[in-house]
């Protein structure tokens, strides 16, 4: 264990030292003060570091071991579908005709890019059993809000302006509200039932003639499917409202059922999640909206079309909601996406699905008899247990978290969803072995039995990470929120 | 079918069936109505191994002009930069990239600090209090900044300058459409932002003026001016900048913006097709809690080391969901390692030198098409780009430029109307006198 502070790249900075290699200017320097206008030449450099090359990459190799990714093993959080990233899909983004492409050039040179993308817009449109598809929101919460802004948009085109209200259900995640608050709509929100599903009588009560849309994933998060989808769409179709469906849980059903045949008129993707998009620490992500035919006209700009082979960017769209992001969506991510639908196929895309099902409900069922199970029956491709039982006895749901990383797993996603009362939710993904859920499913009964045993050992967990717990309170009362550096900074040793 | 990502064997499946109690894996999936079941296989392209994946995807990849292959004059808010080789080393390591959001602080102390670290270089830069983790891109944390604006002043306009990238704006308007924000836009005088009319349109309905520094045509403007304007009125200002530009330009910050945003592309992101790129958003000390997106801050472990946190989450859409006021949650956190990463290697000489360059190489351009005997528009300073009027429609010249394995600028005229046949050329420290002597040389070609 690290007992010393990790220096920061400002701390190992000394005066002097460079870390890049520019070629001699061969032209005449410019005057500066000549050209600007008074007060506009920066007077203090900006304190970026001082630092060789050995020096960066040390600091960052050093950082990297600081950092668990699904690499480093598993990675069960669930929502966001922690799969393997493959390796070839990052060597295909990093061509040169797809990374070092100029988004405005002349289309004639940049026919490749765009037929990949055309192609990813179709092969999602089967996928999802859509009519079309735009690749330009650059992650899930921006595809939500593009759609909702194009559900918008129809409304208001038939004359509906008192449609300002999106149905969503009390276990969704918080984008959903929020996109529709930034949206400009106002969310109601509708019960589960004891079931874990949407309280069907409570959606019949709410939506009315200011439904906007329903908004919701299916899977749900507590990862069930619900069964009664043909219905609810019938309810708000009923009022003249849309259903739009949140794709970041799609890993569990392709191949088995499409959003656009349950009656889903709008559709986000997460490509970072489904469709093995790196998760970048964060991001970036990628998440295409797919659309029914009555909402193609309020696409957003521009709609890449193909006219007799070649493929053209349409920006004469005048129902469209407008520009949503510079350029054409993230491009490098959907290279990716495009990769591993090439390298699954049909057949391999359905494996996926049942795989990932399989998994999760195998997990689910060897856990049961050691932590609540708030729903039992199959789940899809995640499962939410709650940590009731262990709280009585002094463990929190976060203390297990905490407990989990001594065992080196990234513990499942906690307090999520609201619904649950201490709640973990696990996705297991297709792409891990049985050898290790098994591994998983044995720290957790572990702990399970630390909790009884000898409760200490979990509450004070973590013992092995290079940390321990972190002071959240006083990182919020007093923000510390960039270095500042010190009068007298000397130079520490990069470790 | 056996696959390389899908460790399931035969054997691991009967075991988990059985510990499940059911047949078959489709009794999991019996919960979907039969009605609506997918009963046919998925329509696509045959699955390809791995080499045929390669060959097929370096076939699409090599019908693309690209800056290796070409010498690129394009920028328009996104450009051919220097990128250090060790950036690419960086952000493959697999730690960084194939982890997510750093949910669990003592599990992503890397990721956290690489974070804190990028908030302090971009604070250097923008001379600005706080910066957030990242953002999607720089149009759409333009858009961010003209909804805190609104949210913050409890006002409903806001006011652009047409010298901000036009799609920044585009992009600002879709957004301000679903707050019910009226969008109106400040018009040009020779190719700056027309403070008169600012002064003129600006009222007590103001929440926001919204300017870029350097603007979309490379003109470095006298923000100071309309940063006073927009204060006299309690408006917020804003500024769109790029970052490379502010090694040597003065500060946002000390100009008077109350939020910097932009992307930090041109800092070892490579274009790809316009994305993924790095939007930052950066604002005063006063504004720290209505920051969209993520913060990272420093606090302590239980024996008193220095450790890093996502802070300050009350803002944000999983606590606050219909009550948040952006709905950001995924963000760009791996380019801006990736930016991080450059602007360390840069350092604090780097971005100067290579800003400097910039301006020196652009200046160099400008007079050799003086020279030529073409008209450069515009009398201020430029950094990286600059206008021309060109003797051919810009299509035709742009065909004819590839040709001759140059990417021409970028045509005016498709969002500037009057500014039909005239092309935006950007000089970074990548061209070489030679290649910007040709390029001077081939648009004249035809005229010989
Ligand atoms: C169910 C659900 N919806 C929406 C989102 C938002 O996606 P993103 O983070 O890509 O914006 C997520 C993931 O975080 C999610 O799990």
């Amino acid at each position: 264990m690290h007992k010393e502070n990790q220096p920061l790249i400002f701390e190992i900075s000394k005066e002097g030292r460079i870390g890049y290699s520019l070629p001699e200017l061969d032209v005449p320097e410019t005057d500066l003060a000549g050209l600007l206008p008074e007060g506009l030449l920066r007077e203090e450099p900006a304190e970026l570091p001082e630092a060789s090359e050995l020096d960066i990459m040390r600091h960052y190799t050093a950082l990297s071991k600081r950092n668990h990714g699904v690499d480093s093993g598993f990675y069960p959080l669930g929502s966001c579908t922690m799969k393997y990233n493959p390796k070839v899909n990052e060597a295909v983004a990093r061509l040169s005709g797809f990374a070092n492409v100029h988004p405005l050039q002349e289309e004639s040179s940049v026919q490749g890019a765009m037929e990949l993308m055309y192609d990813l817009q179709e092969h999602l449109v089967e996928i999802t059993g859509m009519d079309e598809v735009t690749l330009q929101s650059a992650a899930g919460a921006h595809g939500e809000w593009t759609a909702l802004m194009m559900i918008r948009a129809f409304h208001e085109a038939n004359g509906d302006h008192n449609r300002t209200k999106v149905i969503i259900p009390d276990s969704a995640h918080g984008t959903n509200p929020a996109s529709a608050t930034v949206a400009g709509l106002e969310t109601i929100t509708v019960k589960s039932d004891e079931n874990g599903l949407v309280d069907i009588e409570d959606l019949k009560r709410v939506a009315g003639e200011d439904t906007a849309a329903l908004m919701l994933t299916n899977p749900n998060t507590l990862g069930l499917f619900e069964e009664n989808i043909l219905e609810m769409a019938e309810i708000v179709h009923g009022v003249g409202g849309k259903l739009y469906y949140d794709g970041a849980n799609l890993n569990a059903i392709m191949s088995k059922v499409r959003p656009g045949d349950m009656g889903f008129d709008a559709v986000h993707l997460n490509l970072h999640k489904t469709f093995t998009g790196p998760h970048g620490g964060g991001g970036p992500g990628s998440g295409p909206v797919g659309v029914k035919k009555e909402l193609i006209p309020f696409l957003p700009k521009p709609v890449l079309v193909k006219k007799d082979d070649v493929f053209t960017f349409d920006y004469d769209r005048p129902q469209s909601i407008g520009r949503i992001k510079p350029f054409y969506g993230n491009f490098g991510i959907n290279v990716r996406a495009y990769a591993y639908i090439r390298s699954m196929g049909a057949d391999g895309l359905k494996l996926v699905s049942e795989y990932a099902v399989l998994n999760a409900n195998y997990m689910m069922r060897r856990l049961a008899p050691h932590f609540d199970l708030p729903y039992d029956r199959h789940c899809k491709h995640e499962f939410v247990l709650s940590g009731r039982r262990q709280k009585q006895l002094g463990v929190r749901t976060l203390d297990i978290a905490k407990r989990l990383l001594d065992f080196g797993f990234h513990p499942p996603t906690i307090y999520f969803p609201l619904n649950v009362e201490e709640g973990m939710m696990i996705e297991p993904t297709e792409t891990e072995s049985k050898e290790t859920l098994d591994a998983f499913i044995d720290a957790m009964i572990q702990i399970a039995r630390e909790t009884e045993e000898n409760p200490e050992i979990v509450q004070e967990a973590p013992h092995t990470t290079v940390v321990s717990r972190l002071d959240e309170t006083q990182a919020a009362r007093k923000p510390v929120l960039r270095y500042e550096r010190p009068e007298s900074a000397e130079p520490v040793a990069v470790n | 079918m056996k696959h390389r990502y899908l460790p399931m064997t035969e054997s691991d499946k009967k075991q988990m069936l059985d510990t499940i109690g059911v047949e078959s894996i489709d009794e999991l999936f019996s919960d979907i109505p039969e009605k609506v079941r997918f009963d046919r296989q998925y329509d696509l392209k045959p699955m390809l191994s791995e080499t045929d994946l390669l060959k097929e995807l370096s076939g699409l990849a090599g019908q693309n002009a690209d800056t290796n292959s070409h010498a690129s004059f394009l920028g328009a808010g996104v450009y051919d930069h220097y990128k250090p080789v060790i950036v690419d080393h960086v952000i493959s390591r697999s730690e960084f990239y194939t982890a997510y959001t750093p949910y669990q602080p003592e599990f992503s102390q890397g990721e956290l600090q690489a974070i804190f670290e990028f908030q302090s270089m971009i604070c250097e830069l923008t001379g600005m209090d706080i910066a957030n983790s990242s953002m999607y891109d720089g149009g759409t944390s333009l858009a961010e900044a003209g909804m805190l604006a609104a949210g913050h002043t409890r006002r409903k306009k806001l006011l652009i300058s047409e010298a901000v990238h036009p799609e920044y704006r585009d992009v600002v308007k879709t957004y301000a459409l679903g707050q019910s924000i009226d969008v109106l836009e400040i018009p040009l005088k020779d190719g700056q932002t027309d403070y008169d009319a600012l002064r003129s349109m600006i009222d007590g309905d103001t929440a926001g003026v919204m300017v870029q520094y350097p603007n979309f045509f490379g003109q470095v403007e006298n923000i100071r001016e309309a940063a006073d304007i927009a204060h006299e009125n309690k408006s917020l200002f804003i500024v769109s900048s790029n970052p490379l530009a502010l090694a040597v330009l003065t500060p946002p910050g000390k100009l008077g913006a109350d939020i910097t945003v932009g992307d930090a592309q041109p800092f070892g992101i490579p274009e790809a097709f316009g994305g993924p790129h790095c939007g930052y958003f950066a604002v005063t000390k006063k504004l720290m809690r209505k920051v969209p997106g993520r913060l990272v801050g420093e606090t302590n472990d239980e024996e008193g080391r220095r450790g890093y946190v996502l802070t300050l989450q009350a803002r944000e859409q999983h606590i606050r969901r219909d009550k948040a006021t952006s709905n950001i949650c995924s963000n760009q956190a791996l380019n801006a390692l990736a930016a991080s990463v450059a602007m360390s290697a840069l350092g604090k000489q780097g971005v100067r030198e290579m800003a400097m360059q910039n301006i020196s190489k652009t200046q160099y351009a400008i007079r050799a098409f003086k020279e030529a005997g073409y008209e450069v528009l515009f009398g201020g300073p430029s950094f990286n780009e600059f206008v021309v009027k060109c003797k051919e429609p810009v299509a035709d010249l742009n065909g004819r430029l590839l040709d001759a394995g140059i990417i021409g600028g970028y045509h005016l005229g498709l969002t500037y109307p009057e500014l039909e046949g005239h092309m935006l050329i950007a000089v970074t420290e990548q061209r070489t006198k030679e290649e910007i002597d040709a390029l001077v040389q081939e648009m004249e070609a035809i005229h010989a």
